[in-house]
């Protein structure tokens, strides 16, 4: 079992480089760089800026080093911790993200455990009564979820929140709490508006899982050891939740390890509505104005996290799954 | 020979459909048998013919779109206590009882039959809990006893590995346990040594007739092996297509099998007598399925012996239970040669 978290671990950290290299070529990828977007941005607005002033930037941000050498800086610096300054912003790049990755992680794993406590128990239902009236609604409601954009729902959430309940929508703060430094009232004010985006951002994920879930169930319902357990003589409930309903969440959980990237990557549209302050909005302004750092920087920490997430949900499916945990393999 | 052992369970006439949208599947079409205590009843048939749907009905265990349709199942017939398992609530109380309690089920694949997700422990414990008072650790002892009884060697580390852990052979001794936890008098295993291989098979036979000898148990023994049903079974019943097609004790049956059928089964049957390699005979034909049931009767397409117009319009009579016979229009029942 060791040698599995160890080997575990390895694969994340080769994954976390690989990540790093793929996150820098795709920046760089787009034909010019900073210093030819900021010229064009400034050439909207009727100024220029001549041939020596953007040398010397170019210079200034070690654009003029063939890429493999300014990955080499970059992650040089990246591996003690100096994550460069964003060029757009002219501010360290951890300065610039800020509060705004914790953010990001508060809204996709709030939106990550509403998608479990409502997918579990509603695909449980579904499938240990299969055709049911409450099975077809389900199914049916999983489908519309499935098929809303979450930009619209956010919209009509954002308009019955405001009309009817007169929450002040949008951002992750009130108004007055936003610039505050972090207190209990602060974090109080995150728990109020936490909800909304989370919902939003659970739908899509949330019709999915019932659908995983409902198979699985499905499946396990078929097979021979809950005629065993039946044949025991324990009642229904009990059958159902030890037996297939245990084998049915090993598929979900490694499942759902996959929604975590899926939440964040979702999450750029659903802030850029409701106004969060993640870095969704953020990464796309970088990459608009092609400032490599920033945009490289949150890449990376995304990806880290993700790898996290997924060496968790890893360590999870060891804890529901005994074959892995003694044998280390499925 | 037959009316001094005490009968346990009667089955009578039972009907299963199994309701589809490609229309209705009559998949046990009357079935009657009895088991006596004390006494091995083997039940014998090609795939299909509905062996497991009539262990599982006994025990209500029918799954949708399944349904018994009519008959009867009777726990103890005839007996002041006598309980009638196809009209309780398959959820109840009543019905769970019997689970395990008084009837205990052994099946076929050991592999799948187990949960992977708990120790063997877990899983005796479990149903020796749901039949009795004991507490975590009496019924843990009593766990260990069992596996002991069947057994597997060092049950008290046994107990506490994961079926995955175990070989096929010990994993069908832990299936054994486990229907023995709550000391049933009645055992029904289906296909107990199938998936096993043939050393292993004569020791698990031998367990089984072991213990259902020792504890005085009706036990019915599902397989389509006639060598099987050779060596343990008292009387056999012969099921084709969701009927049982001949009944008789097991030397009867292969000394004057009756049923057309019975004979080609048991043809096909390597002889130990019989030249090494020689091909063996097989029944011809496929069996047909329940959705497409032959008129008259079943066995008519690929019965070598059909009475031409007749078997194919005619039903033969059915075969009245507990009695010897076979339900062919070659065989005159025993009723009528007694009346
Ligand atoms: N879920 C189901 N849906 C439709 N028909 C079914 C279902 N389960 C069983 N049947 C029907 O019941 C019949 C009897 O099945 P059963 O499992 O009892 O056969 P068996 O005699 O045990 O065969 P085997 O030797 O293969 O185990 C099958 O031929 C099939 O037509
Ligand atoms: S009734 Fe006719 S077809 Fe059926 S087994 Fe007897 S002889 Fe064969
Ligand atoms: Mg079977």
């Amino acid at each position: 079992m060791l040698i599995y978290v160890a080997r575990r671990l390895a694969l994340a950290l080769v994954t976390c480089a690989a990540i790093s290299l793929l996150t820098f070529i795709i920046i760089r990828l787009p034909p010019g760089d900073f210093v030819d977007a900021y010229i064009a941005n400034l050439a909207v607005g009727g100024s220029s800026v001549s041939a020596e002033q953007a040398d010397a930037m170019r210079r200034e941000y070690g654009l003029d080093k063939p890429v493999a050498v300014q990955y080499a800086l970059w992650m040089g610096r990246v591996i003690v911790g100096d994550f460069g300054v964003s060029m757009m912003w002219k501010r360290p790049v951890t300065e610039v993200i800020g509060d705004r990755l914790w953010l990001t992680m508060a809204v996709s794993i709030s939106a990550l455990f509403l998608t479990w406590t409502i997918a579990l128990p509603i695909g449980i239902y579904s499938a240990a009564r299969q055709y049911s009236i409450g099975d077809y609604v389900a199914t049916t409601l999983g489908f519309i979820g499935l098929a809303v954009p979450n930009f619209l729902l956010a919209l009509i959430l954002m308009y019955l929140g405001f009309r009817y309940l007169g929450l002040s929508v949008g951002g992750l703060f009130s108004p007055d709490m936003a610039q505050a430094p972090w207190s209990w009232a602060k974090f109080r004010d995150l728990m109020v508006h936490l909800p909304l985006p989370a919902s939003v951002l659970a739908l899509a994920g949330t019709a999915q899982l019932i659908r995983i879930m409902r198979a699985n169930l499905l499946d396990e319902l078929r097979k021979p050891y809950v005629v065993t357990a039946r044949a025991k003589g324990i009642g229904e409930t009990r059958v159902l939740v030890k037996y297939p309903v245990r084998a049915a969440l090993n598929p979900f959980v490694s499942s759902s390890a996959y929604l975590f990237p899926y939440l964040v990557s979702g999450s750029i549209i659903v802030s850029l509505v409701l106004g969060l302050p993640t870095v969704g909005p953020l990464l796309l302004q970088a990459l608009v104005a092609q400032d490599m750092f920033l945009a490289g920087t949150i890449v990376l920490l995304l990806g880290i996290l993700t790898v996290i997430g997924t060496l968790l949900s890893d360590l999870l499916l060891m804890w529901v799954e005994p074959r892995i945990r003694l044998q280390g393999r499925a | 020979m037959v009316e001094a052992a005490r009968r346990v369970l009667s089955v009578r006439d039972l009907v299963v459909d199994f309701v589809q949208d490609t229309g209705t599947i009559r998949a046990l079409d009357g079935v009657s048998l009895d088991l006596h205590a004390g006494r091995v009843l083997g039940v014998v048939g090609e795939s299909g013919c509905g062996k497991s749907l009539t262990a599982r009905a006994v025990l209500r265990l029918v799954d949708r779109p399944g349904r018994i349709v009519s008959g009867k199942v009777l726990l103890d017939p005839g007996a002041p206590a006598q309980q009638e398992l196809t009209a309780l609530d398959p959820e109840g109380e009543a019905i769970r009882a019997v689970r395990g309690g008084r009837i205990g089920l052994i099946f076929q694949e050991p592999m799948s039959a187990l949960s992977m997700h708990y120790t063997v422990g877990n899983q005796i414990i479990e149903a020796i809990r749901a039949h009795s008072g004991l507490g975590k650790s009496a019924a843990r002892q009593r766990a260990i006893e069992l596996l002991q009884e069947v057994g597997i060697p060092r049950p008290e580390t046994r107990i506490d590995a994961y079926p995955f852990q175990l070989s096929g052979g010990l994993r069908q001794r832990v299936g054994i346990a486990l229907a023995l936890a709550a000391d049933p008098e009645i055992l029904i295993a289906d296909e107990p040594t199938t998936a096993l291989d043939v050393t292993t098979q004569a020791q698990i036979l031998a367990l089984l007739r072991r213990l259902q000898r020792t504890k005085g148990m009706a036990l019915m023994l599902i397989t389509h092996d006639m060598g099987v049903i050779a060596q343990m079974a008292d009387d056999v019943a012969v099921m084709y297509l969701g009927k049982v097609v001949e009944f008789a004790p097991v030397q009867q049956l292969f000394a004057a099998p009756r049923h057309p059928y019975t004979r080609a089964l048991l043809r096909s049957v390597p002889n130990i007598r019989a030249v090494p390699r020689e091909r063996l005979a097989t029944i011809g034909g496929a069996v047909p399925h329940p959705e497409s049931r032959p008129t008259g009767c079943a066995f008519h397409p690929r019965c070598p012996e059909i009475i031409a117009g007749r078997c194919a319009l005619e039903m033969p009579p059915p075969l009245p239970p507990d009695q010897e016979g076979a339900s062919c229009f070659h065989v005159m029942p025993k009723m009528m040669v007694d009346a």
